[in-house]
């Protein structure tokens, strides 16, 4: 998803997961509509679903560890050694082993993403959602995130929804690239045809210039 | 669901309307917002209490950290009691009552909402900004999307804690306090001790303890409510939780007055009548 700032890319994640009501229309995930649903069912469709927020939300009351298996030990009746196993393992896969007993304050920007991420994917889930998750980073370090991202697509069947402006970024992970413009999808497509379009909007906002229909907010 | 086209025209029409208005329509809209808050902690309670680890840290911040806090108040309250009370008896009244005087007013209404004021500004100041921080941070909206829920985590613990703390605190201020005025007594207003402390037997009733602890069992509910509501409803950056800090210290000081107020008249013009 991508689109200008304050079109309402992050507002669009946020219903998905019941964060935000909306005021008219509907949202559905797996065909429910996620407004009408009380809040046992809820808190069910969100365990299948993960979030990756934009500065990472780390609980920065607590240590990385316990950050990644806070959901395992509030959902499951898992024993704390396999909790750890499951935590050591998730933050093996972004890449940061050993981190369990830092603080979030002591990380990076770009290790707090992926620490965010390891916390978003401890309960396995389905659904992926991305809030900017290369906004912030630099160059080497989003390109760790997006194939982070590509990766558990590929490999665990996870379906994401990212929000990004970051272009580089969406033709890496993206299968599809919808624009959201004045509150509506503008355009849809494989990154291929976003990159081939001739609308001016979307022309000029994939090559990032400040000539054209669009003004500078 | 409220119509969206409706609910547009209504707070146009709100937007639209003198300020007394407004004023009366936000703070009722609070009002309702906080009954909500404190209903779905109720709600919560049963599940929340057994987090007990974050119950008990939340009793040795809100507890133990205002104790040294507590003391230097409670300390003065009683000594500047002493020193008014002895000014205002001198030549109509016998010094034996100095004791009686100091024991009730600390006792049934100095201890208790000074204890509360000053905890309360310490207090929801620091739930306000915390969870404010948090709020502004995404760590709430991450909470809930990691299926916890934040009443439970965050709003519960603070709640009971403050609970049972601010009696605890109320407790111990009216001990301080009143030995504070013993000392001003006995060292500055040649009041042998003896007369003090037969003083404060005197008239003394259990229920004027107990009235002062039940107060402070309301204060403790107001101060971490203030806290936990403005702390939640934070939007926007670090000027927003500022506000709310702020926000959440005067709502509670003035709770604190007005139930002082409410409570009074109920338990001794209606309950110890």
């Amino acid at each position: 998803m991508i689109g200008r700032s304050g079109t309402g890319k992050s507002v669009l994640l946020k219903h998905v997961v019941g964060l935000l009501q909306p005021d008219r229309g509907t949202v559905r995930v797996n065909g429910i509509d996620v407004a009408k649903l009380d809040e046992g069912e809820l808190l069910a469709i969100r365990e299948q679903m993960g979030m990756l927020f934009q500065g990472g939300a780390l609980f920065d009351s607590m240590l990385v560890g316990e950050n990644v298996g806070l959901a395992l030990r509030e959902h499951t009746p898992l024993p704390e050694r396999q909790i750890e196993e499951v935590v050591a393992e998730k933050l093996a896969l972004v890449g940061l082993t050993g981190t369990e007993g830092q603080r979030p304050s002591s990380l990076s920007g770009g290790m707090k993403k992926r620490a965010a991420l390891a916390r978003a994917l401890a309960t396995n889930p389905k659904i992926m959602l991305y809030d900017e998750p290369t906004t912030g980073l630099d160059p080497i370090t989003a390109d760790v995130i997006n194939r982070l991202i590509r990766r558990l697509q590929e490999r665990l069947g996870i379906t994401s929804i990212a929000v990004t402006h970051d272009m580089k970024s969406a033709y890496h992970i993206a299968d599809r690239i919808a624009m959201l413009h004045e509150g509506r999808i503008h355009a849809i497509g494989t990154p291929d045809e976003i990159q081939s379009t001739r609308d001016p909007i979307l022309r000029q906002f994939i090559e990032g210039s400040s000539d054209g229909p669009l003004l500078p907010t | 669901m409220i119509d969206p086209e409706t609910a547009e025209q209504e707070d146009a029409a709100l937007a639209a309307a003198p300020w007394p208005q407004r004023f009366l329509f936000a703070r009722l809209q609070n009002a309702g917002e906080i009954f909500l808050l404190v209903g779905s902690a109720l709600r919560e309670m049963p599940s929340g209490v057994r987090k007990t680890g974050l119950v008990f840290e939340q009793m040795a911040s809100i507890g133990l950290g205002s104790m040294p806090l507590t003391v230097i108040v409670a300390l003065f309250t009683g000594a500047v009691a002493a020193v008014q009370a002895a000014y205002q008896m001198r030549d109509y009244v016998p010094m034996i009552y100095l004791g009686t005087v100091i024991g009730k007013s600390v006792v049934i209404e100095l201890g208790p909402v000074l204890t509360a004021l000053v905890v309360g500004g310490r207090v929801s100041a620091a739930i306000a900004a915390e969870l404010g921080s948090m709020r502004v941070t995404e760590q709430v909206d991450a909470m809930e999307t990691l299926g916890i829920s934040p009443i439970r985590y965050l709003v519960v613990p603070r709640l009971v804690a403050s609970i049972v703390m601010l009696p605890m605190l109320t407790i111990f201020a009216d001990i301080l306090a009143i030995f504070g005025g013993y000392l001003v007594a006995v060292l500055t207003l040649d009041v042998s001790g003896h007369t003090f402390t037969s003083g404060l037997k005197l008239y003394f009733k259990l229920q004027d303890v107990f009235s002062g602890l039940l107060k402070s069992v309301f204060f403790g509910g107001i101060i971490a409510t203030m806290g936990c509501y403005y702390g939640l409803r934070t939007e926007g950056g670090a000027e927003a939780v500022g506000d709310s800090t702020t926000r959440a210290v005067v709502a509670s000081c003035l709770l604190i007055l007005i139930v002082d107020y409410l409570l009074a008249s109920f338990l001794f013009r209606v309950l110890f009548a």
